[in-house]
């Protein structure tokens, strides 16, 4: 089992209308090989999944500028002007989830769980479109959980069978989003051979990845 | 002393030994620079962190040790890294001890609004929400007014951050707990009257007997 692909083959998995992930926290271990090269391609009315949809520096925006970006999912989107833009035009297009939430969203639908009740979000504009539960006397936000059609995710070191070990705080997204998609693609800083990498120290199981492609930077 | 600096080692009196923290972005940062001598206090970065040390020296930053800023942070012996939903079930799950963090509007009934002003660009809530439900102590660290308006408020006219969450407000002329029976006025800074303060907050304040000055080290 070898799930080493090209970069150009990996992002052609992803097609218009589909639901994509995007790993990674403002700077901190984003897959810029993937988006670079999905900006290249034409795919389009894509919904983004991302904490804060990256910075002007990266290469989400760029998808934005071209107008191939239809929905947002996020947490915080003050680096990006673009998802600023989204809001004020069309606010409906940007969907912003407590960052507990959108994390727990994206565990949930890997974890084969439909949905469950949070207390954060009562009492405030996230409310709205959510039905409140009573639960033991405290008040909760119904949430569902939130599937992909393709994840992009980065890691430190990937063996050939997929398993992943992510660095630092570069955890963040990407060790979540593989479970909850149907397609995970990974940008390895280094790729090993199976056996190379201690299994102790995996922070993603390799069998939610499909594919591995080499990070450029 | 300018006020941030005084607001920040206000604060930081309020850490204990042992204790799980989180600080906001800005001025609640700067309390990591003044955590008692030996104590020893965790803090927590909510993009995946616990053991956060100092910013490192330039030249020295590792591209994968950052927090919830984007800013370069180090790792201090027995620090520990996870993916976001271990991170925010540390939060939620009240695993927490206090967060710090400002506010743009607070109210009597301890509710917060401190991600959204209407009309002007909005940033997203971030992980704020999640942390002053889930924080076992909720400190505000601001300015006592922006500009001479009131920030301190009978009700928030702001979206909320969230409901009923703050346990104490810390500003430069003011400590203010708030209660089941409003706002309680605590600590007065040096030179300050309660009088001064009750003009600078737009909701009632009960003095408390045992009302103390501010104090904090030079």
């Amino acid at each position: 089992m070898n799930k080493r692909t090209t970069v150009q083959e990996a992002v052609s998995h992803v097609k218009d209308g589909d639901v994509l992930m995007i790993g990674g926290f403002l700077q901190g271990g984003c897959p810029e090989t993937l988006v670079k090269a999905l900006v290249e391609t034409q795919v389009k009315d894509l919904t983004i999944v991302s904490n804060d949809t990256g910075t002007v520096e990266l290469n989400t925006i760029k998808l934005q500028q071209q107008g191939r970006v239809k929905k947002v999912y996020a947490t915080y989107i003050g680096a990006n002007p673009e998802t600023g833009r989204m809001v004020i035009e069309k606010p409906a297009s940007v969907e912003l989830n407590p960052q507990g939430t959108l994390a727990e969203r994206i565990r949930a639908a890997g974890a084969g769980i439909a949905a469950f009740l949070t207390p954060v979000g009562v009492k405030t504009i996230v409310e709205r479109g959510r039905d409140t539960v009573m639960h033991n006397g405290r008040e909760y936000l119904f949430e569902e959980a939130l599937h992909g059609d393709v994840a992009f995710v980065r890691a430190t070191i990937v063996d050939e069978h997929g398993n992943c070990f992510m660095r630092g705080t570069t955890k963040n997204f990407n060790a979540i989003m593989p479970a909850a998609c149907k397609y995970v693609v990974v940008e390895a800083e280094k790729i090993v051979p199976a056996g190379e990498l201690d299994p102790e120290l995996v922070t993603v199981p390799g069998i939610f990845i499909d594919a591995i492609v080499e990070a450029e930077g | 002393m300018d006020k941030k600096t005084f607001i920040a080692k206000r604060v930081a009196q309020e850490l204990r030994d042992g204790y799980v923290v989180n600080l906001g972005i800005g001025l609640p940062t700067m309390v990591a620079n003044f955590v008692p001598k030996g104590m020893h206090v965790t803090f927590q970065a909510e993009n995946g962190m616990l053991g956060v040390g100092p910013a490192p020296e330039p030249g020295s930053e590792d591209k994968d040790y950052i927090n919830a800023g984007g800013a370069h942070v180090t790792a201090l012996p027995g620090a520990v890294f996870f993916d976001s939903a271990t991170s925010f079930g540390i939060i939620r799950g009240g695993h927490v001890d206090m967060t710090v963090l400002g506010a743009l509007q607070v109210d009597k009934t301890g509710n917060l609004a401190n991600w959204m002003v209407p009309g002007k660009k909005v940033p997203g809530m971030g992980g704020a929400m999640d942390l002053v439900v889930g924080a076992k102590r909720v400190i505000v660290a601001m300015e006592h007014t922006a500009k001479g308006n009131h920030k301190i408020l009978e009700e928030c006219s702001f979206p909320l951050t969230a409901a009923s969450v703050v346990d104490r407000i810390i500003t430069d002329l003011a400590v203010i707990d708030v209660t089941e029976d409003g706002l309680v006025l605590r600590e007065v800074a040096e030179g300050v009257t309660p009088e001064d303060v009750q003009a600078a907050t737009g909701a009632p304040l009960t003095v408390d007997p045992n009302l103390k000055v501010m104090h904090v080290e030079e």
